[in-house]
């Protein structure tokens, strides 16, 4: 599952570790989940939205969909 | 189990230093009781026992890890990481046991057990978590 995380974390001008700090989780899984090796629980997916302010569709993306 | 220090992994390393002191000291108690005065019947199966027990205290620690750690990726890391020492140590036993039952090698394991090897193979899926971090943060 691709995603836009890096884009939308620049966007905003987030660490990785602000964008972990937000989630409640560690560095290591914002950066597992943003190179695509690792993808979120439904309920993590959700709280990434909330996060970002948006819908989950407009954060994953499936496999070799890149927009 | 990795550098990551969650909640979860805190009161794991608190509770894992607890059972480690019991199980040195009753390591050394109970290997002096039978060396000074061997207790027998009963008795002897009790004291014998005693410093099995902070290692079932360990993977009691481990389970409670696995239940507690709210971060689902550094939790499938841990499961990996045991599933890693299960095959490890089965692997181990089972090559182990062959041999000695065409008695290639002597019967007994020179205190060696099954949490033995279980350990080292928790210690080397520990290193491959860390490697997987390390090389996800490289690219």
């Amino acid at each position: 599952m691709n995603n836009r995380l890096k884009v939308l974390r620049a966007e905003r001008n987030w660490s990785q570790q602000d964008l972990a700090d937000r989630l409640g989780v560690s560095r290591q899984s914002v950066n597992a989940i943003e190179k695509g090796r690792y993808d979120p629980s439904l309920p993590l997916a959700f709280t990434i939205a909330d996060v970002f302010g948006l819908p989950i569709e407009a954060i994953f993306l499936r496999n070799g969909n890149s927009e | 189990m990795p550098s990551y220090k969650s909640p979860a992994m805190q009161r794991y390393l608190r509770r894992l230093a607890v059972f480690m002191v019991i199980y040195v000291a009753l390591i050394f108690a109970v290997g002096t009781v039978f060396r000074a005065a061997p207790p027998t019947g009963i008795l002897a199966w009790g004291v014998a026992v005693l410093p099995a027990l902070p290692i079932l205290g360990v993977f009691w620690t481990i389970a409670r890890l696995l239940a507690e750690e709210t971060d689902e990726y550094m939790r499938q890391l841990l499961v990996r990481q045991s599933l890693f020492a299960t095959a490890f140590c089965l692997s181990i036993m089972t090559v182990w046991e062959f041999l000695q039952n065409y008695e290639v090698v002597p019967l007994g394991n020179g205190g060696f057990g099954a949490a033995f090897f279980w350990f080292v193979g928790l210690g080397f899926g520990g290193v491959w978590n860390a490697l997987t971090n390390r090389s996800e943060a490289e690219e």
